[in-house]
């Protein structure tokens, strides 16, 4: 009688460099999750270490873990989990909200700079309604860039959203990654979107099956222009 | 975490949800509102209970024949004849905590000027009855101790004789009226006084030398009440006291036995009075203080909703790196918001409403500071007191859970 335990990452061991751009695949059990969680400091192994930044993870106290995570990533998320009824620009800054050393002035700066980023200075004051998928998912960008993170950790970021749409947020992240130095760790179950990254860990049942350096990583951009021009929608019958 | 932005976060979090905000302030706005002016109208008619006692003299001291057992059948107090003018002397003489006395007997009957009757008492009093009471002289002047020795025929009329025996608005001052066929000259007329808080006609009153009502129209020799003024407010006591010893004296009352007279103060009336009024000021608290608590579980309520509703928010600002302190902080913080604010616009409205008591239906009213401090002070309790525990569920949400809750 009792709870079963379930090991969801047995013997799991990698090291990422900054400047990387890592996809994470497995199937839905994999333990691709629970790795995110790992990674993202909302969880720690019960056994095993994890460096951050030179930081070990599994020593530190539940406020320590928020302050790293308030620091140190930025999270992107499938359901983009902006605030109702706030402006973009209150969402990018909501992060620096918890950082007592930013003044008011300075959050203001680095979240237009964030914006800028993401192409949406045009949308600062919008809210989230009246913004599109798309746009949405990159406000949550901006607003997982705003603290400057070591580490960027983006969970199914592309699945809520259309093709055309997914390849504009894979445009960004390997720009955020090649322009912007920015280490990206993006879990996806669609090898598609795995393409797009340098390296690809696969998962199953908790270990990994499999750890390469993608050898001819697709350019976003070239595959979003090369897609049909949009079918024109309001056509009218003659 | 700064407590701007504990601020900023919690007021942004009220402005996304305007009309709940103010749906679950309706009810500590209701409560502190009711609060306050419930406790307004009690301390009002307290307070003017007081004043009124005390505009009858706040010195004075009565002292009446007590009832008594005469052949196993108990007399009324008026008919027991144990006050009389040795009583006065040894009071004169003896008290030290008495700067004034006169004795009271009274007569009813008709007076009459001309055409004109009115029925009314004649009361029969020193010229210190004046001074006793606090009342003063519109026109005239009082009678003398002279007066009192010659058992003179003059009288001092209040504004209800006045009105009533002179209608035409004619001089009374120094015409004769008739009561008990006896004339009598009136050499002064009472300033107004209205009624008191008993409803009585304070301007209803014939005063005359008592000797004149003891001789002309009673024919008796006793008193039928003694009035003294103590030499101060706060003297009222001893001066009881006092009285009650000489009385006991004069009137020979051996050790053991109970008096034949009782004393009383204005102190005594005046407690009376207002542990009703203070009572009736309970009562009213006590409802509105319920209404209090009843608001103070709507912000619960709401509160307990919130947080569930907003379990991925708290999910999200955990993962970006708000600790357990700061989503209970801010959970907390709109809760207190919510009550201060509804206590602020509760607290306007209940003076409002209080004013509006005054104005339109002339009920006293007093708003203590207290009320305002108290009803405050109970809204940032209820805030703190009914925010506490769903703040604490949500700072104890599990990051990873709360993400991934639909």
């Amino acid at each position: 009688m009792g709870e079963e335990t379930v090991k969801a990452l047995n013997d799991v061991s990698f090291t990422i460099n900054s400047g990387e751009f890592i996809t994470i695949m497995g199937s839905s059990g994999s333990g691709k999750t629970t790795l995110l969680n790992v990674l993202g400091c909302l969880d720690k192994p019960t056994k095993g270490n994890y460096l951050l930044d030179g930081t070990d993870v599994s020593t530190l106290s539940k406020n320590e873990l928020a302050r790293l995570r308030n620091k140190k990533l930025g999270f992107i998320f499938q359901s983009y989990n902006l605030l109702a009824r706030t402006s973009a620009i209150e969402n990018v800054e909501l992060p620096l909200l918890y950082n007592p050393e930013i003044s008011s002035k300075e959050r203001r700066e680095k979240a237009i700079k964030s914006l800028e980023a993401v192409d949406l200075t045009d949308r600062m004051q919008y809210l989230p309604s009246q913004l599109s998928g798309g746009q949405q998912q990159r406000v949550a960008i901006a607003r997982a860039l705003v603290n400057d993170p070591v580490m960027i950790l983006a969970d199914e970021a592309t699945g809520n959203l259309d093709s055309r749409t997914s390849y504009g947020i894979m445009v960004l992240m390997q720009e955020l990654n090649e322009v912007h130095g920015k280490t990206i760790v993006f879990i996806t179950h669609e090898p598609d979107i795995a393409t797009f990254s340098k390296r690809t860990i696969t998962l199953r049942d908790g270990m990994i099956i499999k750890d390469s350096v993608n050898a001819n990583v697709r350019n976003a951009k070239e595959v979003l222009e090369s897609l049909p021009p949009i079918p024109d929608l309001i056509t009218v019958a003659k | 975490m700064k407590i701007t932005n504990l601020l900023r976060i919690a007021w942004r979090a009220i402005q996304r949800n305007k009309l709940r905000a103010f749906l679950t302030m309706l009810g500590i706005i209701i409560g502190v509102a009711s609060v306050i002016s419930m406790i307004a109208i009690g301390q009002g008619s307290k307070q003017s209970i007081q004043s009124q006692i005390k505009g009858m003299g706040s010195n004075m001291i009565t002292i009446r024949p007590s009832s008594n057992v005469m052949g196993g059948a108990r007399m009324e107090n008026t008919s027991v004849q144990s006050l009389d003018e040795e009583d006065v002397v040894a009071l004169q003489k003896q008290a030290v905590y008495i700067n004034a006395i006169s004795p009271y007997v009274t007569s009813r009957g008709q007076v009459i000027n001309g055409p004109y009757n009115w029925s009314t008492s004649m009361q029969g009093v020193y010229p210190e009855y004046l001074f006793i009471r606090g009342w003063s002289l519109q026109e005239g002047e009082p009678f003398t101790n002279q007066d009192v020795k010659s058992a003179a025929k003059v009288c001092l009329i209040g504004q209800t004789i006045l009105n009533n025996l002179f209608p035409d608005g004619e001089d009374a001052l120094g015409k004769n009226i008739r009561f008990k066929k006896i004339p009598f000259k009136i050499i002064g007329i009472l300033s107004k006084k209205g009624e008191n808080t008993f409803g009585q006609d304070q301007d209803d009153v014939i005063l005359t030398p008592i000797s004149t009502v003891q001789k002309r129209i009673l024919s008796t020799t006793y008193y039928q009440s003694i009035f003294a003024s103590a030499i101060d407010e706060n003297a009222t006591d001893k001066a009881a006291s006092e009285i009650q010893q000489i009385l006991r004296t004069s009137h020979k009352l051996p050790k053991g036995t109970d008096d034949d007279f009782t004393v009383r103060t204005q102190a005594e009336l005046i407690s009376t009075f207002t542990s009703t009024s203070q009572t009736l000021t309970v009562l009213l608290a006590v409802i509105a203080g319920i209404s209090l608590v009843v608001g103070g579980i709507g912000i619960m309520n709401i509160m307990y909703v919130s947080v569930t509703e907003r379990t991925k928010e708290i999910g999200l600002r955990m993962a970006i790196g708000a600790r357990g302190i700061d989503i209970m902080m801010q959970f907390l913080i709109e809760a207190i918001m919510i009550s201060i604010t509804g206590g602020v616009i509760g607290v306007v409205l209940g003076i409002s409403a209080t004013k509006l008591v005054t104005y339109f239906i002339h009920w006293p009213t007093l708003i203590t500071e207290s009320s305002v401090v108290l009803s405050f002070l109970v809204c940032f309790v209820t805030g703190v007191f009914f925010g506490y525990y769903p703040a604490l569920k949500a700072s104890r949400m599990n990051p990873i859970e709360a993400l991934r809750y639909e």
